[in-house]
């Protein structure tokens, strides 16, 4: 090792080699995906630390606030951002929500199950619609974006035919008092990290409600997840043999194909990701809500798509970050809480979140040039 | 055992009507470098796909180490020891030098479902077999975007002889490459070779073939027109032989002749 670094060292020295010129750290840094989301995420707290800073935004029940939503977002976004590095996309994500809500709600609240068995049947649809879509898109060739948009219509209209035919309504209420003592239904409907916020409380170091308890009670469970699925996807991405095959599956599905890469099988498996993702989403929602509605979810597939752009992914596949998406998602999430505490009309956030993704496409393209480029 | 390494005896390719491949026989010897040449159109593509797995001959046999071979996919033909490197490289452009070195096949460590992608291990090979053929990888993590075409190109072989090719096929290898990263690419086919392995080289440039090649088999019109060894041809008679020969001959006057008339 240290004769190498020296026999490097001395061609440096006598500059014979040129490719042995040392690259700048800004060049190491401009060669990871999610640097752009970075810089956006930072940019964005300084902007509201400026804006929003004595309003409250930042008290421990605003922050939980904006990072339950970004939370939430980041959930489907980290899902979105491996099927995208693999090279696809789910368009039916937000209406794999709404299906999922359903499968959670009717047959706990109609059919007398269990809570903890609907939500496993709500995860077993998700595993079969995701495998459906892969199996499409992989089998027939064509364009996920055509597979996914049939599914997304499908499942919202079956979700809407379906319940209106069992309960004749668009809504299904009543599970709040199911969760207590269910097994299962825990995982996604706890707060916490309640006895920090209860001494917080006590120490008057947060905002209380006037009985006493602290405004904030826990973490929620959205960020629990989406802090656990970040590192998961993370850990996939750079550390398994598995991640590799989603970086060759999505650059060239042809090469990859050629040196024994299994590019079907991971691609099927990514779309069970996303809707595995938009049920555990569901799962948070319908159970924080009590109740499961037809539209939930809707366009949320776009937002998470959305937000792995931002965070680095290329529409084209082989390239990106969960980092970078999962970042993208704070800044939505950030965004779309915070304009609340700042005298800007809230209609504009639609404005920024497109305005914020043309910008990101664009620096992401000429990352790609640059991390390409040839001598 | 025979002397050769690898035999494809009188194979035949049809495709409905079209006679894709008829008879071509060729034999390889251990560190030996066979250079296929045709014109476009000859069947060149049809033979190696043929070689590789890819298309199953309808006629004729393929000999590997003495056993009659037959194969059911690219997959077979990789595990016995033939290894085929396409014009396209199979290289992903944004991924890693190591990444795109190992892709399929990465190194593991750890437990049983919690294995890791050995990525040190992985970057220490690559940069080592790198090193090997004179390509100073300064960062196994760089993109292999960054590299030129020639340096890919040795990737791609480098890449195929680590996973224990010993039969290299290379589809039109130095096709796309400028002079100096040809020569870079035929200097590594010759030490590949001189290794032991037995080279099959697809390319219809006869000036680079020629340097480096032991034998030659010109194909035409999906027929053998014969292997010749080295010493028994010349650059120019091979050149006669492609289809092209006369063509280009041809072309000669008439452009000499132009030459004269525009002179006046």
């Amino acid at each position: 090792m240290s004769v190498k670094s020296q026999s490097i060292q001395s061609k440096k020295e006598t500059g014979k080699d040129e490719r042995l010129k040392k690259i700048s750290p800004l060049r190491v840094l401009l060669n990871r995906p999610e640097l752009g989301a970075l810089g956006g995420a930072i940019l964005v707290f300084i902007f509201f630390g400026i804006v929003a800073g004595d309003t409250g935004m930042f008290s421990a029940y605003g922050t939980l606030n904006f990072l339950d939503v970004s939370a939430n977002l980041g959930i489907i976004a980290i899902a979105a951002a491996m099927l995208m590095i693999g090279g696809e996309f789910d368009l039916s994500i937000g209406s794999m929500i709404g299906f999922a809500g359903i499968c959670i709600a009717i047959p706990a609240i109609y059919w007398g199950w269990p809570l903890w068995t609907s939500i496993i049947f709500a995860f077993a649809m998700a595993v079969l619609i995701g495998y459906f879509n892969g199996i499409m898109v992989v089998k027939s060739g064509l364009p996920s974006f055509i597979v996914t948009l049939a599914m997304l219509f499908i499942l919202r209209g079956a979700t809407l035919a379906i319940t209106r035919l069992i309960t004749g309504r668009t809504q299904v209420p009543g599970l709040r008092v199911l969760i207590e003592d269910d097994p299962i239904a825990w995982l996604f409907a706890t707060d916490t990290f309640q006895w920090l916020f209860t001494w917080l409380g006590s120490m008057k170091l947060i905002e209380l409600r006037t009985d006493g308890t602290p405004l904030a009670t826990g973490i929620p469970p959205s960020v629990i997840w989406f802090i656990a699925l970040t590192l998961f996807a993370t850990w996939i991405l750079m550390k398994t043999r598995y991640g590799n095959w989603i970086f060759a599956s999505g650059g060239d599905k042809v090469g990859a194909t050629n040196v024994g890469v299994p590019v079907g099988r991971v691609k099927i498996s990514l779309f069970i990701g996303t809707a595995v993702a938009s049920t555990i989403f569901a799962c948070i929602q319908v159970l924080d809500a009590g109740s499961a509605d037809t539209m939930r979810g809707t366009l949320k597939e776009l937002e998470a798509i959305a937000a792995a752009v931002v965070g680095g992914c290329l529409l084209t596949g082989g390239y990106g970050s969960a980092i970078g998406a999962a970042l993208g998602a704070i800044i939505f999430g950030t965004v779309s809480m915070g304009i609340f505490y700042t005298d800007v009309d809230t209609d504009w956030f639609k404005v920024f979140l497109g305005a914020m993704m043309l910008i990101a496409v664009v620096f992401n393209n000429y990352i790609r040039k640059k991390v390409t480029e040839t001598k | 055992m025979s002397e050769y390494l690898v035999q494809f005896n009188n194979i035949s390719k049809f495709f409905g009507k079209v006679i894709a491949l008829k008879d071509v026989t060729m034999k390889l010897k251990k560190g030996e470098i066979m250079c296929l040449l045709g014109d476009n159109g000859a069947g060149k593509s049809t033979l190696i796909k043929t070689l590789a797995g890819v298309h199953k001959p309808d006629e004729g046999e393929i000999i590997f180490e003495d056993k009659k071979i037959i194969f059911d996919s690219p997959r077979d033909a990789l595990d016995i020891g033939i290894g085929t490197v396409y014009q396209d490289l199979a290289l992903v452009s944004l991924m890693s030098v190591t990444r795109n070195f190992f892709m399929g096949r990465e190194p593991q460590k750890g437990l049983p479902l919690l294995k890791t992608f050995d990525i040190e291990k992985a970057n220490k090979i690559a940069a080592e077999r790198m090193g090997q053929i004179g390509i100073d990888v300064r960062d196994p993590s760089q993109a292999v975007g960054t590299m030129s075409g020639g340096e890919r190109q040795c990737l791609a072989i480098s890449r195929a002889i680590y996973f224990g090719a010993k039969v290299l096929i290379l589809d039109e290898p130095t096709s796309a490459l400028g002079v100096h990263q040809a020569s870079m690419v035929l200097k590594y086919i010759v030490k590949a070779a001189s290794q032991g392995l037995a080279v099959i080289l697809i390319t219809h440039n006869v000036h680079h073939a020629y340097p480096v090649g032991n034998s030659f088999t010109v194909l035409n019109r999906g027929k053998s027109m014969g292997t010749f060894q080295k010493k028994d041809i010349s650059r120019e008679k091979l050149l006669g032989m492609m289809a092209g020969g006369e063509e280009l001959d041809k072309l000669e006057v008439e452009l000499k002749e132009m030459d004269r008339l525009a002179s006046h």
